[in-house]
């Protein structure tokens, strides 16, 4: 049995734990706990160590999905979550641009982790107020050779679409290694 | 769909910079604690500035400029827009077309300068919004002289140094077809760091072939990176700045995982 790695990762409250759970064909195994910090407070719980979802190939191949904690005090777990990841995709609100320059510092962290390919999903498209996917490029600094995808991390179709986004990089990169 | 925030999390330079990399049309009201403005852009540049509520009529600065009194001013009627006043005004012979626009120019560049003394308040940006009956700047004038001269007004290393925490980098010219290195005005520092941006040279190294502080080196890669003259060189999968204790994990697409596995991948998610 082959198994794959991709990591969700992103800001506190970005929506990564939702995003695996839209996807994944078991029940997330999630390690939430009640937020106790009041700055915290945009949501009841939060991911403390990792979220896990699966994606049964067949039966030789099976990709998981981890996402990792989102609160900075946690963030000793991103390295260990992060060997012998496929990919990444970083998930950012696109509703708060106050999550934005962490947003590009969990970036650059997980580009020092390891060489693998990654896009970036601009959750909460179908908010009022969501910044677009160009707009958010701009605001992350990030080239223009990268993917930011639109997301809505609730619906199936929109997560499905990252994550294929997220392969065609991969397979792109391996062209690349192989020229 | 508007875009809104916090001058606290997202500056002006950034919010200039996003106009104008984004050539965006529309107006950008802020609310600051000291300073309110509206600004409008039209293909990310800037056509009109008003602040401070009544502030920005055409009256108004006409008193502001001397070019009439305070109690002439009282006689034209508060409803008459700034456009059917300047013709006025010009068909009358007291202002020449060319005085007009010189005034509102400069007018339009003060109040957005005056902005970037702003760091606390709330934005928002309404796209295909803008003013109907006020004076505005043709040509418009571009964006990437107004944003170097705010940041060289900036005094605050600390936001600095998160927004280029590491030196180490390299830069390039950005091959975005509009960028025209000889239409900014650059200061005689920025030119000398301009001479010695390629890929070569980092940014410290830059630094230290012009004997300047990282303050300085800073603050002029800043100015130019918001104003899309020069970009960044992130070096491929290495972090900008690598986190204590990091371990390099070798990339396992290469050796591990073979194209048939993520081709295998993509067929099972399509089918989801």
């Amino acid at each position: 049995m082959q198994t794959v790695k991709m990591v969700v990762t992103g800001p506190f409250s970005a929506g990564k734990t939702e995003f695996i759970r839209t996807i994944s064909e078991i029940d997330v195994v999630s390690t939430e706990r009640k937020i106790s910090s009041d700055a915290e407070r945009v949501k009841e719980t939060t991911t403390v160590a990792m979220d896990f979802g699966r994606i049964t190939v067949d039966d030789d191949l099976v990709l998981y999905l981890f996402g990792t904690p989102g609160q900075k005090r946690f963030d000793f777990m991103w390295e260990i979550l992060s060997e012998g990841m496929l990919g990444f995709i970083v998930i950012v609100d696109s509703t708060r641009p106050e999550t934005f320059r962490e947003a590009r510092n969990i970036l650059d962290t997980f580009r020092g982790y390891a060489a693998t390919p990654y896009v970036i999903a601009a959750n909460k498209q179908d908010f009022e107020d969501a910044w677009t996917p160009d707009d958010l490029r701009i605001a992350l600094k990030v080239n223009r050779s990268l993917k930011v995808l639109p997301c809505v991390a609730t619906d199936k179709e929109a997560v499905k679409s990252v994550l294929l986004e997220l392969l065609y990089s991969i397979l792109e990169t391996m062209d690349l290694e192989a020229e | 769909m508007a875009l809104k925030g916090n001058l606290h999390d997202f500056s002006i330079t950034q919010l200039l910079n996003l106009i104008h990399l984004a050539r965006k049309t529309g107006t950008l009201a802020i609310d600051g604690r000291n300073n309110a403005a509206r600004v409008a852009f039209k293909g990310g540049k800037l056509v009109h500035a008003t602040s401070g509520g009544a502030d920005g009529r055409l009256v108004n600065l006409l008193i502001k400029v001397g070019k009439i009194t305070p109690e002439q001013g009282k006689q034209i009627p508060a409803n008459k827009s700034d456009r059917d006043l300047s013709e006025m005004l010009v068909k009358a012979g007291l202002l020449t077309k060319q005085d007009l626009d010189i005034m509102v120019r400069a007018n339009v560049r003060e109040v957005v300068e005056r902005l970037f003394a702003l760091t606390d308040g709330v934005f928002r940006f309404e796209p295909n919004v803008l003013p109907d009956d006020q004076l505005i700047v043709d040509p418009p004038l571009s964006l990437d002289n107004i944003i170097m001269e705010g940041t060289r007004r900036l005094k605050e290393s600390e936001k600095l140094q998160d927004e280029l925490p590491n030196l180490d980098i390299t830069l390039h010219f950005t091959d975005r077809p509009d960028t025209r290195l000889r239409n900014v005005n650059l200061s005689v520092e920025e030119w000398r760091v301009v001479s010695y941006i390629n890929p070569k040279n980092t940014i410290r190294q830059i630094a230290q072939a012009n004997n300047m502080s990282e303050f300085q080196i800073r603050k002029i890669v800043y100015g130019m990176l918001q104003a899309g003259l020069v970009e960044l060189i992130r070096p491929a999968g290495g972090a900008l700045t690598p986190p204590p204790g990091a371990r390099p994990v070798p990339a396992p697409i290469s050796t591990e995982v073979k194209r048939s596995v993520v081709n295998r991948l993509i067929d099972r998610i399509k089918r989801i």
